[in-house]
């Protein structure tokens, strides 16, 4: 039998009084782009934090082709790519040494460093930026930089954790592709969220719908539509399984970080 | 769209593997060298920064050295307090290390750095050292500074570096006593409130600007308890040649820079979640 790339099995875990993850079990098939659905305080990135091994679960068990989340935290680290929801690359420094510093803490042979630097900029077409301050970069830019930070390890799971959120349609379509291109040419396995359920019935082969710490709904966009009937959305596949009142759930704290990205992207 | 230019590699899956506390000098060697990356991106700042030791070498140091009042042996007072404001200095950008930290938390940067196969140990002991370099690069403007006014500085290279390594290990243990208190409070304006109330009385209860013998009983005992006294200590007898503890000094120092980074990286990840 294959490995699956993520195995995720009644994953819990509590923040005080709040039950971020209640049970989550879910599977990532090798190669294929999945992407994890709900509103802000569903239990998301919760998820990605356990896969990333940035938190360890209360119970339940995660796998990342095959490795323990828990127990084989370096061996997981180095499968994967990861991009958080918030603007990551450091400003002060220069597209080529945020890429540079990567390479280090993935501990890329001397030999490869530049040759794989010079790989990853030229994928994200950053080759005549790359010695200009981030700072100075449009908002695509960034993104398409911090991408480029994700690669330098040549991930088998690329995880990205709202990468779209506050780019311009030209700039949030100009990622996607890129993303697209690499599963097909690498056969790299990923793991996305995103609040567009446009960009998700697009790029996903399944999707996952969470809600209060649950998955509420698995499967393709096309059979979550046809489960509810003919000329279904994937708006109204959202709104079925989450509910309606996406107001009540989410904190300040998840609003402000959407923000604070937004604004740096200016 | 533009299109993706680069081949991609066949064996595209990186199979190289480094593990454990090998990572430890190169995760340090890194911080340090995007320090100076910093440094050379924003030059601006080192001068700001220097202003404030600059008026104390100044105004302080020249007033007082005319006035007598504070006995230094045979030494000129200015002479005296050089080394204590360097240290001060190193003491002013490490002790708000925390901030840059819980900067980088609001903005995913330390959520990303910590997804990498870094342990939080090395994480904390490279922006430790890291803090060191930018600390020893400020330290090094107050040193021409004394130069130029005058003070009888030590110009032995072993000497010298010795004091640039007191001034590193000093700075890495304010950086992460900064980090712990960034790790208990959370915020940046109450780490900046603690700093600003503790960075004086670090100061004054020193032996930076007066022998810890003309002070009162109560301040000796404070000061001796304060790492700040054991990096003056060391950075006065190598850069004046006064008598001083060295052995002692670099053990005080390089003990409270360990406990330091073993505090910080217990509560790095209560910072990240």
């Amino acid at each position: 039998m294959s490995v699956q790339a993520v195995e995720c099995a009644e994953l819990r875990h509590r923040f005080g009084s709040v039950q971020a993850l209640d049970g989550v079990s879910f599977e990532v098939r090798e190669g294929e782009i999945f992407g994890l659905l709900g509103p802000n305080g569903a239990g998301k990135t919760t998820t990605m934090k356990v896969l990333v091994t940035l938190l360890r679960p209360q119970a339940g068990s995660a796998r990342v082709f095959g490795l323990d989340v828990r127990r084989q935290t370096m061996a997981v680290r180095r499968w994967i790519g990861y991009l958080p929801q918030q603007l990551s690359a450091d400003g002060a420094l220069s597209g080529y040494e945020n890429v540079w510093l990567f390479t280090r803490l993935y501990d890329v042979p001397r030999r490869e460093r530049q040759s794989r630097i010079a790989e990853v900029l030229s994928l994200m077409d950053l080759q005549e930026a790359a010695g200009r301050l981030v700072k100075t970069y449009s908002g695509g830019m960034v993104r398409r930089l911090e991408l480029a930070q994700a690669l330098v390890n040549r991930p088998r799971l690329l995880i990205l954790d709202e990468p779209s959120i506050g780019l311009d349609p030209v700039a949030r379509s100009d990622l996607w592709d890129r993303v697209r291109r690499l599963r097909s040419e690498t056969g790299m396995t990923v793991l996305l969220t995103t609040h567009y359920m446009d960009e998700a019935e697009q790029l996903c082969e399944r999707v996952a719908l969470m809600h209060r710490g649950r998955i509420a709904a698995i499967g393709a966009p096309e059979e979550l539509k046809a489960g509810l009937g003919p000329e279904t959305t994937m708006d109204q596949v959202f709104r079925h399984y989450t509910g309606s009142q996406i107001d009540q759930v989410g904190s300040i704290r998840d609003v402000r970080s959407a923000r604070r990205t937004a604004a740096r992207l200016g | 769209m533009s299109a993706v230019r680069a081949e991609l590699p066949r064996d595209w899956v990186e199979t190289h593997v480094v593990s454990g506390l090998r990572t430890l000098p190169s995760r340090v060697g890194t911080f340090c060298r995007l320090e100076l990356y910093r440094v050379r991106h924003d030059q601006t700042e080192l001068v700001t920064r220097a202003i404030q030791p600059a008026l104390w070498l100044l105004v302080f140091g020249e007033t007082f050295s005319h006035f007598h009042v504070i006995p230094t042996g045979k030494i000129p007072y200015l002479d005296y307090m050089a080394p204590g404001i360097m240290a001060q200095s190193a003491l002013f950008i490490a002790i708000f290390y925390g901030i840059q930290i819980i900067w980088e938390r609001d903005f995913g940067i330390l959520t990303r750095l910590l997804a990498t196969p870094t342990a939080g140990a090395a994480l904390v002991t490279g922006k430790a050292f890291a803090a060191g370099v930018r600390a020893a690069v400020q330290s090094f403007i107050i040193f021409v500074l004394s130069a130029i006014l005058g003070v009888h500085l030590n110009w032995n290279p072993v000497h010298l570096l010795a004091a640039v390594l007191v001034v590193v290990v000093s700075a890495a243990f304010f950086s992460c006593l900064s980090v712990t208190i960034a790790g208990l409070v959370l915020t940046r304006e109450r780490l900046m409130g603690i700093g600003q109330a503790i960075t004086m009385p670090l100061f004054f209860a020193s032996n930076a600007l007066y022998p810890v013998r003309e002070m009162p009983s109560w301040l000796q005992v404070l000061s001796r308890i304060n790492p700040l006294s054991y990096e003056v200590d060391a950075l006065r007898g190598l850069l004046l040649g006064t008598p001083s503890d060295f052995a002692l000094d670099a053990m005080v120092l390089i003990a409270a820079m360990l406990a330091g980074i073993a505090a910080a990286s217990a509560l790095l990840r209560r910072l990240a979640s």
